[in-house]
């Protein structure tokens, strides 16, 4: 592995550890009765931000209220990404190219499946509706977005990534340009000459 | 001949002197609008007088932000309805349902507004209270002994080590036999000045030592700042000591005087222990915003140091005629005198004073208290000023505002050189004004507001009974600009102005409800329940949006004392609920976010009545309501309570 590769996959692989601190994904609501907006904020460990108003309105639409202990990824997600950590950084300090091709692909993996569950868990939230709700809207669920913005009623939904989201993104950005740099370029660099 | 004769019979009654014209400025529009969504500048604390309250107002807008209940009950809040807040109203006569709450006083740091705390006082049944500005409630209200008329209060001391209060009417002292004859107050009348020391975290009040006076009526009052604190100026009139007919027998001398106490003086007295403790009873009530509820203590003492018995407490400077305002400048260095019946406003010099004193250029003694001789004093006089001068305050580049009730201006003049420099007229006949800052070390200027007894034709007419006026006037140039006319409530009397973000960023949004220890608090729904004592049933109750838990009681009997113990379990920002029981004898209960609440109801009759949030709180509000069940007396209907079964 290239000597550069090696010290971005060292950067990369310490600052996915600053996740574990920093909020990783972000759902924020705006409505014209809530003109300083609401937050809800994903860490890797619970869920902070406004939990608690956002809990006392979703009774109205039938919607479960959010609390940590629901999700049991809250209690392996800190161990999974210091294990990433270590990994990488072993990657990078091994420096051949097969033990990163495989911490890359399970990185990969790993974000993969963690956003198809965040998906899984948005949609259950959205669809297992209470049916003695008061308001109830024929048709309507309440779903939202895995990123990007929805309106749902009167609120509009912000689903994008925090701080540490935006940090995990990064490494990952990292990590695949490493990849193409050590699998993609060097196998062209290496066609040419012959 | 005949049209002739009547056409110029209605020009001369038809003319009015010119000059009394409304010279509205032609910015005024821009200056004084507040666009939807924008802050005002300042917060105006302005006194709601015979409405007992405090009235809360945004400057340049003139919008009306709350009413803040003080001394008088507010159904509206349930203040001085809720269990909790009665003894707040309580005094040395029993619960006090209305008083008049005279003027307001911005708490002081280094002679800065700080933002912290509003005082007030009681006019009727002597008190101050302690006003917060985080939660904009009454924390604390003090009753004072030996007084009559709470007039001339309350005044901060430019630390607020003191906030100070004078008698109106002077009266036989607490500790002697007040029955006597009427016509006997020179003998037996006196007054008190009340300092009031005010904890420095916790604005915790307490009477320091009253100074017992020579019976005379106080008026007003100002400390005195940088090189005059440590002292404090009073007027006073009726010095001819009249007990009847004051209009005419307390108008009768040329001066009277202002009262010039050495409060550190009076403090070396205390620690020298020359203060005498003698019996009074009055009541201290404070309210703790961790059990949200007030509790009412009964005082039996009070520490008195009498003019008649210690020397350089205390000295009179003579000032014409009948003193209204007693005003110190910025500097500490000048004191105007506003004499309600003078023609001059006479200004007088700290430096001047003290130099007299020490060479005791006195004229005689007035009960004991010499009086310093006028010239001595003075520093210079303003000729010709207008009529009625009532009161003054200062902006920060040297200039001083007048008010003239009986010929309804503002004076605009220099401090220094006692010249007049601009007059605009008030509509009409204003009382006092107001200076950002204009009573401090620090005025902000930019505005002075004038607050007016005589409304007349200046809003739409609403029968008798007018609101009094208040004006707006730009003071940023060199005349004094008109920009805004607002109608006020109750009577203000005194106005003071503090900017915007001072407070702001300390205003509370709501009551944390881990932090509630409020006795019959339930901290969620859980906790919420029914208890029976004897005939004393304490209802437990939640509410959130939007339902009450419970929502459903039986088992309650005629005879029976109801207390609904309200607890607003919401943590967020802006959604009180209200609570209303039908019948009941009292107000509704306003119940703000973490906070608990109670109502007192005595069922009047057997049957079936029904509760409510009188607050709009959610979309489902309407459905936010309740039972309860009223069986005859020794009835054996258990007493049982829920929300959520459904009917039979």
């Amino acid at each position: 592995m290239k000597k550069s590769n090696k010290i971005l996959v060292l950067i990369a692989s310490l600052s996915i550890l600053a996740t574990i601190f920093l909020p990783f994904w972000k759902i924020d609501l705006w409505a014209p009765q809530y003109p300083e907006g609401l937050g809800l904020k994903i860490y890797t460990n619970r869920l902070g931000g406004d939990v608690d108003v956002i809990n006392g309105l979703n009774h109205y639409i039938g919607m479960r209220t959010l609390h940590t202990n629901d999700f049991w990824e809250f209690k392996i997600l800190n161990a999974i990404i210091i294990g990433f950590s270590i990994l990488g950084v072993l990657a990078a300090l091994i420096r051949k190219k097969i033990p990163f091709l495989f911490f890359y692909s399970m990185f990969i993996l790993f974000a993969i499946l963690a956003l198809y569950d965040f998906w899984r868990w948005e949609y259950d939230y959205g669809h297992n509706l209470d049916s003695s709700a008061p308001i109830q809207v024929p048709g309507m669920a309440y779903q939202p977005p895995l990123i990007g913005y929805k309106q749902l009623l009167n609120f509009g939904a912000y689903s994008f990534p925090d701080s540490g989201g935006l940090i995990f993104i990064g490494a990952a950005v990292i990590f695949t340009w490493v990849f193409i740099s050590e699998f993609i370029l060097k196998k062209k660099a290496i066609k040419n000459e012959k | 001949m005949i049209v002739l004769g009547l056409v110029a019979g209605m020009m001369i009654t038809g003319c009015k002197p010119k000059g009394v014209g409304s010279a509205v400025d032609a910015d005024a529009a821009k200056k004084a609008y507040v666009a939807p969504g924008k802050y005002d500048e300042f917060y105006n604390f302005v006194s709601g007088g015979f409405s007992g309250q405090l009235t809360v107002y945004g400057l340049p807008s003139g919008r009306l932000f709350r009413i803040i209940p003080v001394f008088s009950q507010d159904p509206t809040t349930g203040w001085g309805y809720s269990e909790e807040t009665k003894p707040m109203l309580n005094t040395s006569h029993g619960y006090v349902p209305w008083d008049d709450y005279h003027h307001p006083e911005l708490s002081q740091t280094n002679g800065e507004v700080d933002g912290r705390w509003v005082f007030g006082n009681a006019n009727n049944t002597p008190r101050v209270a302690r006003i917060s500005l985080k939660s904009f409630r009454t924390e604390e209200i003090l009753e004072l002994p030996n007084s009559g008329g709470n007039h001339s209060s309350p005044f901060a001391t430019e630390n607020t080590e003191y906030i100070v209060a004078g008698t109106r009417f002077s009266v036989p002292m607490d500790d002697q036999n007040g029955d006597v004859a009427i016509n006997s107050y020179k003998d037996n009348f006196r007054g008190s000045l009340s300092f009031i020391s005010v904890g420095k975290e916790d604005g915790k009040l307490a009477i320091a030592f009253q100074i017992r006076t020579p019976g005379v009526n106080f008026d007003l009052a100002r400390a005195g700042k940088a090189k005059s604190h440590g002292w404090f100026f009073f007027s006073c009139y009726n010095t001819e000591q009249a007990n009847t007919l004051l209009e005419v027998n307390a108008s009768q001398k040329d001066k009277d005087f202002i009262l010039a106490v050495n409060w550190k003086k009076a403090e070396e007295y205390v620690k020298a222990g020359k203060g005498k403790k003698l019996p009074a009873k009055y009541a201290h009530n404070t309210y703790n915003e961790k059990t949200h509820s007030a509790v009412s203590v009964m005082e039996n003492e009070v520490l008195v140091l009498d003019t008649r018995e210690l020397k350089d407490l205390c000295y009179f400077i003579p000032c014409p005629k009948s003193p209204h305002g007693c005003d110190v400048n910025p500097t500490g260095e000048y004191i105007v005198g506003s004499g309600k019946l003078a023609a001059v406003l006479p200004v007088f010099s700290f430096d001047k004073i003290q130099a007299a004193i020490a060479s005791k250029a006195f004229d005689g003694s007035f009960d004991g208290i010499p009086i310093i001789k006028y010239e001595a004093a003075l520093y210079g006089e303003v000729k010709k000023p207008g009529l009625g001068p009532l009161h003054t305050e200062f902006d920060a580049n040297g200039n001083a505002y007048t008010s003239f009730f009986v010929s309804s201006e503002i004076v605009k003049w220099n401090v220094k050189d006692l010249k007049i420099l601009d007059r605009v007229p008030t509509y009409y006949s204003i009382g006092h004004l107001c200076v950002p800052g204009g009573n401090t070390r620090k005025p902000f200027g930019k505005y002075v507001i004038a607050y007016n007894k005589i409304t007349k034709d200046r809003y739409l007419p609403t029968g008798p009974e007018l609101t009094q006026s208040a004006q707006l006037y730009d003071i940023s140039g060199d005349k004094m600009q008109l920009i805004l006319d607002f109608p006020t409530t109750g009577e203000p009397h005194y106005a003071q102005a503090c900017p915007a973000d001072l407070i702001t960023k300390n205003s509370l949004k709501i009551y944390k409800l881990e932090e509630n220890k409020h006795p019959y608090a339930a901290h969620g729904e859980k906790e919420a329940k029914v208890e029976r004592q004897g005939n004393k049933v304490h209802i437990y109750m939640t509410s959130i949006r939007s339902h009450f838990v419970p929502d459903n009681i039986e088992g309650v009997r005629m005879g029976d004392e109801v207390y609904f113990h309200v607890t607003n379990l919401e943590q967020d920002w802006d959604v009180p609920h209200g609570f209303a029981v039908k019948g009941a004898n009292n107000a509704e209960l306003l119940i703000m976010p973490g906070e608990t609440q109670t109502l007192k109801w005595v069922p009047d009759k057997v049957g079936v009545q029904p509760f409510y949030c009188t607050d709009f709180c959610s979309a489902l509000h309407q459905e936010m309501q309740g039972y309860l069940r009223v069986s005859p007396a020794g009835s054996n209907v258990p007493l049982t309570w829920h929300t959520g079964t459904v009917s039979k």
